[in-house]
């Protein structure tokens, strides 16, 4: 399971503050703190900021680097933006991401393979996002068919079959649900991951519907997400739901996650 | 006995029954009430509640979206007899449409279909629209707003250039502007010369129509 930590986000308000105000500690603290709590990647967005973005991220990049040796993910819906920053990650980043829309195809699967870089691609055409999970099956094999036939491994892939919010559609998480199941079983090696925060949208409890959809998904074999790596009730349902689904030998993430209090 | 008729049909409408909400309208019409009285005192109340519930977090979205069906059912049964009797319930004309290069449209449905709920005779343009459809929109039909939205950072910019094609195209005058979407905030909407923000589906029919209002009295100031 790879866990990629979501809270650098420029979409958050603390971390929009900490960016326009140089506030490299608190960037940093972010990062170590999602490093402590078994994060594999640390996920930067400067999004926000629209005209700024690449030197922004520019600057979380090395911020976040001086402080751990984990991989980022690089996180810009911009093709431009990705290719002005990368050359400052240190170690083969992953990137987040590419749909079938061919100017963020063309931009970046250059970049995946000069980087030795893995890629998250949006189960999203030009003009379209999967919504029943037959859409997202077949967008998918696309994103493969494009991916592989330019050279890069399909384990490089990292397919996210987007997330709905179940409040606005009552069948839209089963659809995904299916579609990680479906991907899983046809496209052997390819990865799913996705965000969990949009399915509860409008719905009380939210960390609830969050961390149970987590647990379908891993059910399905879900084999990475996005998410705040310091919830403990969201990795205590993530590392319980791997160990039911066989896939913690002897238990031990599980018990080593306890020791460490990661869990709750 | 009328009144208990209308909290039945308001009370249908808060708690989303669709069926209830048709049978208690031709129950009505039966009896002899106006369609009119039956939208104005037995379903209207019930839709601003329900408005009034989502706006302080009592009620969630899904039931927001619940009583936006059923107040739509209710409408549509008493849609032709509202027109025979000349007192159509219509709010205004809304245009509406996601920004180009961005397709998230769910939110932009919920408004919709919040505004059909509320008597707008709502005109949906689709996602990843171009700012010239807008403006050839906006040039044919009649409307009485434009509400755009916008679900990413890197697809705001588009507002703002639907808004200068609409001014290059000398059209601004024929309408009010409105903007959403979740990056979206009231500076934004101020900074790109909007009329109107909302924040969620229950504050942009509220903002709708007081948008409509202060037309009328330009209108009539001028």
């Amino acid at each position: 399971m790879i866990i990629i930590g979501e809270k650098i986000n420029s979409s958050r308000r603390q971390i929009a503050d900490a960016i326009a105000s140089g506030n490299r500690e608190y960037i940093q603290n972010e990062a170590k703190a999602q490093r402590d709590a078994g994060a594999d990647y640390i996920d930067l967005n400067a999004a926000a900021f629209m005209e700024k973005e690449a030197d922004y991220l520019k600057w979380i990049i090395e911020a976040v680097q001086e402080v751990t040796e984990l991989p980022l993910c690089i996180d810009s819906p911009d093709p431009e933006v990705i290719k002005k920053v990368i050359s400052h990650v240190k170690r083969p980043p992953m990137i987040n991401s590419i749909t079938l829309e061919p100017t963020r195809l063309d931009g970046i699967l250059p970049l995946v393979i000069d980087y030795r870089a893995t890629v998250i691609g949006l189960c999203q055409t030009r003009n379209r996002m999967g919504r029943t999970a037959a859409e997202k099956v077949e967008i998918a094999g696309r994103l493969i068919e494009k991916v592989t036939s330019s050279g890069i491994g399909i384990d490089a892939l990292y397919i996210d079959p987007l997330v709905f919010p179940v409040g606005a559609d009552s069948n839209s998480a089963c659809a995904t649900l299916d579609a990680i199941e479906e991907i899983m079983k046809q496209f052997q090696g390819v990865h799913t991951v996705c965000g969990l925060t949009n399915v509860s949208h409008g719905l009380p409890n939210r960390k609830l519907v969050n961390r149970t959809f987590l647990a379908e998904a891993v059910a399905r074999g879900l084999d990475a997400a996005i998410l705040d790596p310091a919830d403990k009730q969201l990795l205590g349902a993530l590392r319980a739901s791997l160990m039911l689904m066989g896939k913690d030998e002897y238990c031990m993430g599980y018990i080593k996650a306890f020791r460490k209090g990661l869990l709750a | 006995m009328s009144n208990e008729l209308f909290e039945r049909l308001t009370r249908a409408i808060i708690e989303g029954k669709d069926k209830d909400a048709i049978s208690f309208c031709r129950e009505a019409v039966e009896k002899g009430l106006t369609a009119r009285s039956v939208l104005e005192d037995g379903l209207m109340p019930g839709i601003r509640k329900v408005g009034e519930l989502f706006s302080i977090g009592e009620y969630y979205l899904p039931e927001l979206l619940i009583s936006g069906k059923a107040m739509q059912a209710a409408v549509a049964e008493l849609e032709p007899l509202l027109n025979a009797g000349g007192a159509n319930f219509h709010a205004g004309k809304y245009l509406i449409g996601t920004v180009k290069g961005d397709i998230h449209d769910i939110g932009k449905n919920i408004v919709m279909m919040m505004l059909k709920g509320n008597g707008w005779e709502v005109t949906d343009l689709g996602v990843d629209v171009s700012p010239e459809k807008i403006c050839a929109a906006i040039a044919e039909g009649n409307y009485d707003i434009f509400g755009m939205s916008a679900l990413l950072t890197v697809t705001m910019p588009e507002a703002d250039e639907a808004i200068k094609a609409i001014r290059k195209a000398g059209l601004r005058d024929k309408l009010k502007i409105m903007v959403g979407g979740a990056p979206v905030t009231q500076e934004f909407a101020d900074k790109i010369g909007a009329d109107g923000y909302a924040k969620d589906a229950f504050e942009a029919v509220n903002k709708a129509f007081s948008l409509k209002n202060k037309t009328r009295q330009q209108e009539r100031m001028a």
